[in-house]
């Protein structure tokens, strides 16, 4: 059973221990812009729900919140619908488009600097390089015994991991509430369950995914590098080595001793050692590569150093690659992404944007929906009238109560009266008023004279007070077939 | 196998497993471990799950699950949490008498909403799902303004408690049958009458005569009818069973007369006070409560909650 036989060889294992990156520290303006990305997105996720915006006495005063209680989605001046979900959708959708606009431009630019993924993988790696120093020093400790000191480290490292997992989920759940009452609720115990569990799946997943799983997550779980290969072209731009610059590698030593039989490349492995997801970047274009071009800072520091040109690893498209390999010039940058296919997907995403804009801008705070009995569709009354029913949707979308009229138009000799008034009240015109950023419901009893015909006719709700608006919709009058 | 794993694919550096299909070959990249523990994880979730949840099906019936848990104890459960959330409702309308009802409008909504429930279950069978009644079996339609027994909160709630035509109710009466008593050119005239009532055809002095003497201490002089003994009103446009001749012929023969169970003895009095306002809000509704609310319906914080998507 133990001999060696059943251990099968290393090159028939098809399980393999995924191995710890260990990236070095490297600074540059890559890793500047880094550092501005994960500035700016952070603090965009921790703070906006702490802006407030006025909205009166009757909304609240939360900027950014997704009311899923009362069904209200705010955001700024913005308040959305559930039947104006369209909004949403149209959001998601540009920010969809949005992805397409800045890979086929610029590559996997979302993956490199703005995905929460990364974002929160850098933050833990610098949690790392903070508790257990640089790349060596952290392969050390790794391979070191665990002793008390290695205990209590990976304990402190790992408090930290937690706390900001724990942040993560905290800031998630103030985007559905109130933040100042849900903190104040949620250290008094108070919160729903539901804030609870959020909160503790979340920090769960931002320890696993931030703090353990890593480039694994973009390598083997997540389907966008598979979707924006079929995205980028030869004219995308990407990270990538200029092989023919620095192939075949030589050392600095044997470049002196033999000049002119080496390329640029001395084989440093700085490119390796600072990548986040621990590839080897001068094996060409691969799918770890999330192209956060710290491996371009790195490099560039070497060149610097040793005198030669800047740019042996570079942001490039595939096409400028080949040019330069032939000795050409390369495309300038504006020629590169301005071209069909970026320009058509920035029109399909500008378009939608304006067309929501567009929509936003002329949208009415007033809205009327109609909906007939079917059974029956007509009464006959005592003195021989007809009459219909039909309930009303009246929408107050503004944070004042309003009061409105709904008025007939067309159908001679008709009168209306609702659910709450008697027949004796029956009039062309009725009012009511609407609770501010609500729906009030009304059953509309409409009675014609004995000889009316089946026809069209329309209910028209107009409201005043500082912004007049009316609405109308179309309803049918059913009849008997002898009139 | 051994001599072809040591062969390495040249543009990946990569070794070969050994297996080849029609040509191609398979690459030796091995699946991170972690991937192999969460199957096993799967694996072993699996067997708790069938374990602990009602899984595998046997002849007679299907395995229980150490955990106990159905999905009818699990909606059962569901439907308690559900009623115990409309007690409140339902102690609030208990405590409000049905004629006061309408005068508060949250209250009467949700009285409506449950009572429309409670109508779909128990009287859609005879009355129609949209209240409408039947002509031609003689069941009433209760969206008009025209009410046998009367049509306010009130009388609607006795009818449903007591019935009509039934032991104990006060809603009793028995139209006699005229078939053998009147001769039929007698009748021909009495039915011309009762159309003229309403409009309908010419009227006759025979039967204005034999309207008077026979018809009239009930139907009323000119037809208005008589809600304390159910007797309709034959000077309107509605006919509970026809307005043509020969319908009409056929009632004063053979008069044919509607029976309601009393749902005092099925029903609890809530479920009829909802019932009542249901059949109430329908459009024919008497003697409306003004309600004291409905100017400042801002206090009525009815909505938000009940907007549908």
């Amino acid at each position: 059973m133990n001999s060696p036989e059943a251990i099968p060889p290393p090159h028939e294992q098809l399980y393999a221990a995924s191995k710890t990156v260990h990236n070095k520290r490297i600074d540059g303006p890559f890793r500047r812009f880094k550092w501005l990305m994960m500035a700016v997105t952070l603090t965009i996720y921790y703070a906006t729900p702490w802006i407030r915006w006025d909205r009166g006495p009757h909304a609240p005063d939360q900027a950014v919140l997704v009311d899923l209680a009362n069904r209200r989605f705010y955001m700024f001046g913005i308040e959305i619908w559930p039947h104006e979900f369209y909004f949403v959708a149209g959001l998601l959708i540009m920010a969809g488009i949005g992805l397409f606009v800045i890979t086929s431009a610029a590559g996997r630019a979302w993956c490199g600097y703005s995905c929460p993924q990364t974002v929160w993988t850098d933050l833990f790696q610098h949690v790392d390089r903070f508790v257990d120093g640089d790349r060596n020093a952290r392969m050390r400790l790794d391979a070191a015994p665990w002793t008390w000191g290695k205990v209590l480290r990976r304990a402190f490292k790992w408090t930290i991991y937690l706390v900001i997992g724990f942040w993560t989920g905290g800031a998630w759940i103030m985007y559905f509430a109130d933040a100042p009452t849900l903190v104040h609720d949620f250290w008094r115990g108070e919160a729903a369950p539901v804030a609870y569990i959020t909160v503790a799946v979340l920090t769960l997943t931002t320890v696993v995914l931030g703090g353990f799983m890593r480039e694994q997550v973009c390598i083997y779980m997540c389907p966008w590098p598979r979707i924006q290969t079929a995205m980028m072209d030869e004219k995308s731009l990407l990270v990538t080595y200029k092989d023919w610059r620095g192939e075949p590698r030589g050392s600095l030593k044997k470049a002196e001793k033999d000049p002119g039989s080496f390329g640029d490349c001395i084989d440093c492995t700085q490119c390796v050692q600072v990548c986040p997801t621990g590839i080897d970047i001068r094996q060409g274009p691969q799918i770890g590569c999330i192209t956060c071009a710290l491996c371009i800072d790195a490099c560039d520091r070497v060149m610097k150093d040793i005198g030669r040109p800047r740019g042996l690893i570079d942001y490039a498209t595939l096409e400028d690659c080949a040019r330069e390999a032939a000795g050409e010039e390369p495309r300038p940058v504006l020629k590169t992404l301005m071209r069909p296919r970026t320009l058509i997907y920035f029109g399909i995403w500008a378009s939608i944007g304006l067309a929501l804009l567009f929509a936003l801008g002329t949208r009415s705070h007033l809205d009327m929906t109609i909906s007939p009995d079917r059974n029956p569709p007509y009464m006959l009354m005592s003195d021989g009238s007809i009459r219909n029913a039909y309930t009303l949707k009246l929408r107050n979308m503004t944070s004042q109560p309003r009061d409105m009229k709904v008025t007939l138009e067309g159908l001679p000799g008709a009168a209306f009266w609702t659910e709450s008034m008697a027949r004796a009240d029956a009039a062309r015109e009725q009012s009511f008023t609407v609770p501010a950023d609500e729906t009030r419901t009304v059953r509309a009893y409409v009675v014609a004279p004995s000889d009316t015909a089946q026809q069209e006719f329309s209910f028209v709700l107009t409201a005043g007070g500082d912004r007049p608006e009316t609405d109308s919709g179309e309803a049918r009058f059913t009849a008997p077939e002898s009139n | 196998m051994a001599n072809d794993s040591k062969r390495v694919d040249q543009p990946t550096g990569t070794e070969f497993v050994g297996h080849e299909w029609d040509g191609i070959e398979e690459l030796n990249t091995p699946l991170p471990r972690w991937w192999l523990w969460t199957f096993y994880g799967t694996v072993i979730w699996a067997i708790a799950y069938v374990i602990a949840f009602p899984a595998i099906p046997m002849l007679s019936k299907g395995t229980e699950g150490m955990l106990g848990w159905t999905s009818r104890g699990q909606l059962a459960e569901e439907m308690k949490l559900a009623d115990q959330a409309r007690m409140t409702v339902r102690e609030q309308i208990a405590a409000v008498d049905v004629t006061k009802l309408s005068g508060n409008p949250q209250l009467m909504e949700q009285a409506i909403a449950g009572g429309a429930a409670a109508f779909k279950i128990n009287c859609s069978q005879c009355h129609g799902s949209g209240a409408a009644g039947n002509q031609q079996l003689g069941y009433a339609n209760l969206n008009d303004d025209d009410w046998l027994w009367g049509g306010n909160m009130r009388e609607i709630e006795y009818t449903i408690t007591h019935g009509i035509r039934q032991p104990g109710s006060e809603r009793q009466s028995v139209m006699p049958a005229f078939a053998g008593v009147l001769q039929p050119a007698q009748v021909d005239a009495l039915v011309a009458h009762v159309r003229s009532l309403s409009g309908k055809g010419k009227d006759n002095a025979v039967g204005a005569q034999l309207y008077a003497e026979n018809c009239a201490q009930c139907h009323g002089a000119n037809g208005e009818g008589m809600r304390k003994f159910g007797a309709p009103r034959l000077n309107d446009a509605i006919w509970l069973r026809g307005s043509s001749a020969e319908a009409i012929r056929s009632q004063i023969l053979n008069p044919k007369m509607g029976a309601m169970p009393a749902w005092g003895e099925r029903l609890d009095p809530v479920t009829i006070k909802m019932l009542t306002a249901f059949v109430h809000s329908r459009g024919g509704g008497e003697d409306f409560v003004e309600s004291p609310e409905a100017a400042q319906p801002d206090a009525a914080k009815t909505d938000g909650a009940n907007e549908q998507p």
